[in-house]
């Protein structure tokens, strides 16, 4: 065998490995999407065509947990703690956001829906979570979360936790406004 | 390959004087020894590491670091013996021997060879000058765990960051020259299902090595551009996942497991045929298990993160994959016992060890069989009983496995015997030791002590004290070690050609003279 065809094919493989390792990352984000792994939640989506019966309607607990990550000084809490809901209809629930430093700063939400497998069943139509939120000094907003929790819910599901976590990314956007003036 | 042969063959001299012969030199055996003297001194530091932690453990409470440093010590008492002393010992063998047993002239790529070794004094001295920095060296476990060593790590993290970078770079290099000679310059004749077993032994670890190295090149550079670049890969405030650096880091990390124990399979075949005397049982078998580890090695990360929160489905698979490599590592357990049975077996030193890696490294295979189990691991989870299991494989299984290679291959190397009276003394030493370091921390693992903490509660002290004393026992004697290799070098009985009894027929090195001269194979042998 030739030594060079060798060398060649082993560094193929070194940089197919290299660059497997990231898409590593994508195929982790899938894998937990498809099988609602990790409580992630994707954005608005359809409902599956049974759940469009009406008549296979029936009532579920929704309940809402709200964390501020680590050193985030925001005050960030859920107008009602739970909700008893019928799925397969539109709901609405309003979160309280409030900057309570000097500065402006930015926030991130990142959701989570347990138990796991009920994720997939619940879909927001619309959601403070699919964006940043920048808040002045001082600044107090409330948002709406409208959701549609899929009839096809498993029957031994009774109830749903939405977990919400608000993160300071005001550094975080700093910096990648910093890269992107470079 | 005529043409390779001549290119090597240019009238026979010796190695050039001084320094420089060791800072340029492309002879494999030359390499090969800067590779073992760079990994026993880093044996030493990280053994220094370690007396650190054990004498803080020595008794309950905080008497003599802080945590920040025993964290420091810690992890880089994992970060050295792992990439600095295990891997580095392993390819210094690989290039004694490899050309010795393939009957080829040198490595395939010499000056890439040198460059390789360069390569890892730098990555070592970036890592270990961290430690002399105000704020410290990295702290997060040799597993750097993100968001510990993202978000929360001292900023010297991209130090250890680079100086990872640099050993992949060397361990990749290395893994290709070692591929591409085996595949090579084997002499004619050496079929594939001819080479010794530690040949293969290597061939399969070089392909693993290139198949995660770079997979963990992956994972620091993602770490990378998360703390300076302001990336989310392992941020969830910015949609990335914690979790999924366990997953790529464990991805490298399990394959890497094997990385640092097959090469000491290989080792120990070939001596326990040597002194056995008699040919190793199940030749074939012994290739195909250790195949079949290598690429079960790929499918079991998750066992080392089943606590993280993960579907049933997912901890079965994880933990029936996992129990499956049990079978192939049996089937060697039984045909090292086999190749025994029956044998007419002398108790070398190089045997001893042999026999002790055999015995010990099972006792750690076990206990890996136990931590498999999901409903027991999450018991077992971060204790000293994960401590003990793998130092139950390291210690005495990969570094027995290299120090018995040692002992194996020195007059060989040397031209001289070593001492084997000072060699016995230097494996009860070992033995006893080694067993009262690791076994007492199966029990204060079982009864919950966590790892990585300065301190512990009052009813682990003493057992502590137990293990502390043997750690100081195990690191003393190594020094012997030292003062035999350097007494051996210096002066000793001559060695013949053949060293052991009957090895002649075991291996082309022996049919070269000792020490084994500057050149060897100019031309090649043929291979019946």
């Amino acid at each position: 065998m030739d030594s060079k065809k060798t060398i060649r094919n082993l560094l193929g493989i070194v940089f197919g490995m290299f660059a497997f390792g990231f898409l590593l990352v994508p195929i982790y984000d899938v894998f937990c999407e498809i099988t609602g792994l990790n409580g992630k939640v994707t954005g608005p989506s359809y409902l599956s065509e049974s759940s469009r019966d009406i008549t296979d309607q029936r009532e579920v607990l929704i309940q809402f947990m709200t964390h501020n990550n680590e050193s985030m000084p925001w005050t960030f809490k859920s107008k009602k703690v739970q909700m008893r809901i019928k799925t397969g209809s539109q709901q609405e629930a309003i979160f309280v956001f409030e900057n309570t430093t000097d500065k402006e700063m930015v926030g991130q939400v990142i959701p989570s829906v347990s138990p796991g497998r009920g994720a997939e069943f619940f879909h927001k139509t619309e959601c403070f979570c699919f964006e940043s939120q920048t808040l002045a000094a001082g600044e107090r907003v409330e948002l709406p979360v409208r959701f549609i929790v899929d009839p096809a819910l498993p029957e031994e599901i009774g109830s749903l936790s939405l977990g919400y976590t608000l993160f300071d990314i005001t550094d975080q956007i700093k910096e990648s406004q910093a890269l992107a003036n470079l | 390959m005529s043409t390779v042969v001549e290119t090597h063959d240019h009238g026979h001299h010796g190695p050039a004087k001084g320094l420089t012969r060791w800072l340029f030199t492309t002879n494999h055996k030359d390499i090969g020894t800067l590779y073992l003297w760079f990994s026993c001194l880093m044996l030493f530091i990280g053994g220094s590491m370690a007396m650190v932690i054990r004498a803080e453990l020595f008794q309950p409470g905080l008497q003599i670091v802080q945590p920040e440093f025993f964290n420091q010590m810690t992890t880089n008492h994992g970060l050295i013996m792992v990439f600095g002393v295990i891997m580095p010992a392993f390819v210094g063998l690989a290039n004694w021997m490899i050309p010795m047993q393939i009957g080829a002239p040198d490595m395939a790529l010499p000056r890439l060879n040198n460059l390789s070794f360069w390569l890892l004094p730098m990555a070592f001295g970036i890592l270990l000058s961290t430690l002399f920095m105000p704020e410290g060296g990295p702290n997060f476990g040799w597993t750097f765990y993100a968001p510990l060593s993202t978000t929360y790590a001292p900023s010297t993290v991209n130090f250890f960051i680079f100086s990872v970078h640099i050993m992949g770079i060397s361990s990749i290099l290395g893994s290709i020259n070692i591929i591409t000679t085996i595949f090579n310059m084997r002499a004619p004749g050496m079929t594939l299902m001819k080479m010794p077993l530690f040949v293969w032994s290597w061939l399969i670890t070089a392909y693993l090595l290139i198949a995660v190295m770079p997979v963990l090149a992956g994972v620091v550079t993602m770490m990378l551009m998360d703390i300076n670049f302001g990336t989310s890969f392992f941020n969830a405030g910015g949609g990335g996942d914690p979790v999924l650096f366990q997953h790529v880091f464990w991805f490298f990390g399990h394959p890497e497991v094997y990385i640092m124990i097959l090469p000491a399979f290989g080792i120990a075949s070939h001596i326990i045929e040597t002194f056995s005397r008699k040919p190793i049982f199940g030749y074939t078998s012994m290739v195909y298990a250790m195949s079949s580890i290598a690429i079960l090695s790929f499918v079991v990360w998750a066992h080392h993160m089943f606590t993280v929160g993960m579907p049933l489905a997912g901890e079965l698979f994880f933990m029936y994959s996992t129990m499956l490599i049990a079978i192939p590592t049996g089937v060697k357990v039984f045909n090292w016992i086999a190749t025994m049975y029956k044998g007419s077996i002398s108790f070398e030193t190089p045997m001893l060890f042999a026999i002790a890696f055999v015995a010990l490294f099972t006792i750690g295979g076990f206990s890996g069989l136990m931590l498999a189990i999901v409903p027991a691991d999450f018991q077992y989870h971060d204790t000293y009983f994960v401590v003990a299991h793998f130092h139950y494989v390291l210690v005495p299984g990969s570094l027995f496995g290299i120090i018995a290679g040692v002992y194996y291959w020195l007059p060989k190397w040397t031209g001289n015997m070593y001492d084997e009276t000072l060699g016995q003394l230097h494996f009860w030493l070992t033995f006893v030791s080694v067993n009262l370091t690791f076994f007492p921390m199966h029990f204060v693992g079982l009864a919950g002590m966590p790892r990585r903490y300065p301190d512990y509660a009052l009813q682990f002290a003493d057992f502590n004290m137990i293990i502390s004393v043997g750690s100081f026992l195990f690191g003393i004697s190594q020094l012997l070690l030292v003062f035999i290799v350097i007494k051996s070098i210096r002066a000793g009985k001559k060695a013949k050609p053949e060293v052991w009894e009957g090895s002649g027929k075991l291996g082309l090195e022996w049919t070269l003279e000792s020490p084994a001269p500057y050149h060897t194979f100019t031309v090649q042998p043929e291979v019946k």
